[in-house]
């Protein structure tokens, strides 16, 4: 069992993503946005963080930059949810310093197979 | 296979897409009237782009494919490469309202790809650039088969890499699922002890797979960590043999939805601050009924002050928790108002005129069964004020107007009561046309005598119409009378006040809630009646002088210089009252529909507040009265319907 933030500005994915982890045995917390996430990462050391890209008050990528400065965060997996419309947020994502992504669309499965191969 | 069923997801998922879609009109707006914030920009990509997201993710496949042209020329706007222009509005306000529709149809397990979408979106392709590229799902090219009998892998993370969070030892597990993994580690470059930072990756590995894997299998392991690792991939390739690529396995149908979502039931989003009120609340309930459960084997003397402090404790909380319960119905006015700026510009603009809206108290909080049908008079008195009230540009110039007509619609609350204000600075109520037309229509002999006010009231008669032409805005064959008789099937009133040249200002006055009213309880017998107390005028006691019998059997009794007819509710409802001379019971004036009449009653017991159980839901409708009430003592009292009263004496009157 890991503890994962799942951030996402949409309540039905985030429900989605918080949902199936959960039904895997996972402790998750929801952020609506980036700043909520890093307010929440704070208090709670998290072993995955699930970020959304594009997000209003705080984006994911300025999320993922601020949150490698943060104690305890610097080795912590990060997947951003990116799209495949937007296919160079991968290596933004990346540059900000995430650990890897996940493309949307994904169903249930495929997140459960890419947080099984993320926490090994 | 997870057995999460994303069925469960829908609603959450079409609320939310309406959000959003509300948000993107409201932004494209504020663009149409040359706002200059990237940020609204932003909010119309956002939500093409989480609809589009979430459409693919739940399987709505044609709202995916709609969104997805949408997101495209959003992202063409947000990266400069098109302008905001007039036509880009445009079309974008069709397309939210096309996604609007074609979210129900979903929700309904329909298919939402009608022909009117479809040509919207050969409008949209049409117009992002290339105009190609509709179908969002890349099939991913089948690699060409390679007869590879294992991998050698040259992997040499550079010394950030475990700061992105990738663990080396991971990767090697996710490659050792593949098939047999030898490893060989280079720790030539490891430094000191003293000199290593723990965050630092020091180590090189040479990696043999001795599994068939596809290349893009390998390379998908190392794929987050492209650029941050010097990596090589060599094949060990076998004896060329002649295999043909696999056929690519036909992607899984969707699952069917099976439930059709039934997108009528409503719910209420509730403000979280208000459940927390709730369940505090609550916790004090159940405090105050402990304190009180110790008085079970009676009370001595010495407790009774602590059991009526108990008490009193438990109506304050009962009643705290009574209005905490109401709060989670009233939703605030704007989200009826939302839908008037798109209203005011399309309309602004089919007629040439030019008008700014002005939206005031969108905050105010009204309940939701009221919310949903005040829409329709909304919309009714707006058409109105546009078609109607307003003029076009050079005849506001002419009349020393700015060209620019104001139509401004305000909540607040007044008393207990929630005021909305539909209010234009237009050429205002034409008397002269109201009278004569009034006079064709045989509502009136003649309009001599008669006060702007009285006139002004004219317009609410039914059937009644002055436009010269009907026009296809507001000449939908509802009038202004069909607007009163839906107010006041809210327990609402609207009144009208006018100025020759400078406006019209329509007030509806609403309840709070419809779920409970304030009521003065009278006996007839041995019936108990409740009169809401908003439709009573005055109670009043009648001297037998002061009575008349008119012909047909009817009564009247004068009261301020006026006749009023007086209705006897043991003789309406068929009780049998105990007072039957005028003198010894009691007179409640009560004013529905403009009129009013007296209600003939034994008594009145007091006044309360009765939570309106429907009489219709449980038994069946009945005339003059609007539903059913339980009383203290467990008895029920019926409420009348003073409306329903009025309209009853007025027939008996006519006929």
């Amino acid at each position: 069992m890991a503890k994962i933030l799942a951030v996402d500005d949409s309540a039905s994915m985030r429900s989605m993503v918080a949902f199936t982890l959960r039904g895997a045995g996972h402790d998750v917390d929801e952020a609506d946005n980036g700043q909520v996430a890093l307010d929440t990462a704070r208090g709670t050391k998290f072993d995955l963080v699930l970020a959304d890209v594009n997000m209003p008050v705080m984006d994911g990528i300025s999320m993922v930059r601020e949150m490698r400065t943060m104690a305890g965060y610097s080795g912590v997996p990060i997947l951003m949810l990116t799209t495949e419309s937007n296919p160079e947020k991968k290596m933004e994502g990346k540059a900000a310093g995430a650990t890897g992504w996940l493309v949307k669309p994904f169903d249930p499965d495929q997140l459960l197979a890419t947080v099984a191969r993320v926490l090994g | 296979m997870s057995k999460v069923d994303l069925a469960q997801f829908h609603k959450a998922f079409h609320e939310e897409s309406l959000d959003g879609l509300d948000a993107m009109e409201q932004a494209l707006l504020a663009l149409d009237e040359g706002a200059d914030d990237p940020e609204l920009i932003n909010v119309v990509f956002r939500a093409a782009h989480s609809i589009k997201g979430g459409a693919a993710t739940f399987g709505f496949t044609d709202v995916a494919a709609f969104t997805h042209v949408a997101e495209n020329l959003m992202d063409e706007v947000r990266s400069g490469r098109r302008p905001m222009e007039k036509a880009v509005v445009e079309l974008l306000l069709r397309s939210g309202d096309t996604v609007r529709d074609m979210l129900s149809l979903s929700m309904a397990g329909k298919p939402a790809a009608t022909a009117a979408s479809q040509t919207l979106l050969a409008e949209l392709s049409a117009m992002v650039s290339g105009g190609a590229a509709v179908a969002p799902v890349a099939s991913k090219e089948a690699a060409p088969a390679e007869a590879i009998e294992g991998w050698d892998i040259a992997f040499r993370p550079f010394d950030y890499l475990l700061k992105t969070g990738n663990d080396p030892a991971r990767m090697f597990r996710e490659l050792g699922t593949m098939g047999a993994l030898r490893v060989e580690c280079d720790a030539g470059k490891l430094p000191a002890l003293a000199g290593m930072d723990a965050t630092s990756s020091y180590l090189g590995w040479t990696l043999h797979l001795d599994a068939g894997a596809k290349r893009a299998a390998v390379e998908g392991v190392f794929d987050w960590v492209d650029g941050d690792c010097d990596l090589s991939l060599t094949p060990r390739i076998a004896a060329p043999a002649s295999s043909t690529a696999a056929p690519a396995a036909p992607s899984a149908p969707r699952a069917v939805r099976d439930v059709a979502m039934n997108s009528e039931s409503s719910s209420v989003r509730v403000g979280i601050e208000k459940i927390d009120m709730l369940i505090n609340l609550v916790g004090e309930l159940v405090i105050t009924q402990s304190m009180l459960s110790q008085f079970h084997d009676g009370v001595d003397a010495s407790q009774l002050e602590m059991l009526r402090q108990g008490l009193a404790q438990l109506g304050r909380h009962t009643r705290e928790l009574q209005e905490s319960v109401m709060s989670i119905r009233m939703l605030p006015i704007s989200t009826v108002f939302n839908r008037f700026p798109r209203l005011v510009r399309d309309l602004a603009q089919k007629l040439d005129k030019k008008v700014v809206l002005d939206l005031r108290g969108e905050t105010t909080e009204l309940d939701k069964t009221v919310l949903e049908k005040i829409g329709d008079p909304l919309v009714h008195l707006v058409r109105n004020a546009i078609d109607h009230g307003l003029e076009v540009p050079a005849k506001r110039l002419a009349s020393g107007k700015s060209d620019t007509g104001t139509l401004r619609m305000e909540a607040f609350h007044r008393g207990g009561s929630i005021v909305v204000e539909v209010a234009d600075d237009g050429a205002g109520l034409n008397r002269d046309a109201i009278v004569a037309k009034a006079v064709q229509r045989g509502i009136i002999a003649s309009g001599d005598g008669m006060s702007d006010d009285a006139v002004a009231e004219l317009i609410f008669e039914a059937g009644f119409s002055t436009a010269a032409a009907t026009t296809d805005l507001s000449g939908r064959g509802v009038g202004m009378d069909v607007v009163r008789r839906n107010v006041m099937d809210l327990g609402g009133t609207v009144a009208i006040r006018s100025t020759q040249g400078s406006g019209t200002t329509f007030t509806i006055t609403l309840p709070l809630t419809l779920a409970i009213i304030d009521g003065l309880t009278a006996a007839v017998g041995d019936e108990t009646y409740i009169v809401p107390l908003v439709s009573i005028v005055e109670s009043v006691q009648v001297n037998p002088e002061a009575l008349r019998s008119v012909a047909g059997g009817g009564e009247l009794f004068r009261f301020r210089d006026h006749w009023l007819p007086i209705v006897r509710l043991f003789d309406v409802f068929g009780c049998d009252g105990r007072r039957r001379a005028i003198d010894e019971g009691i007179v409640i004036v009560v004013e529905g529909e403009g009129a009013r009449i007296g209600l003939f009653v034994d008594e009145l017991i007091g006044q309360q507040q009765a939570v309106v159980k429907s009489l219709e839901a449980n038994y069946r409708r009945v005339t003059g009265i609007s539903g059913a009430t339980i009383l203290a003592d467990g008895s029920v009292a019926l409420i009348a319907d003073v409306a329903g009263l009025v309209r009853m004496q007025g027939r008996k009157k006519a006929a």
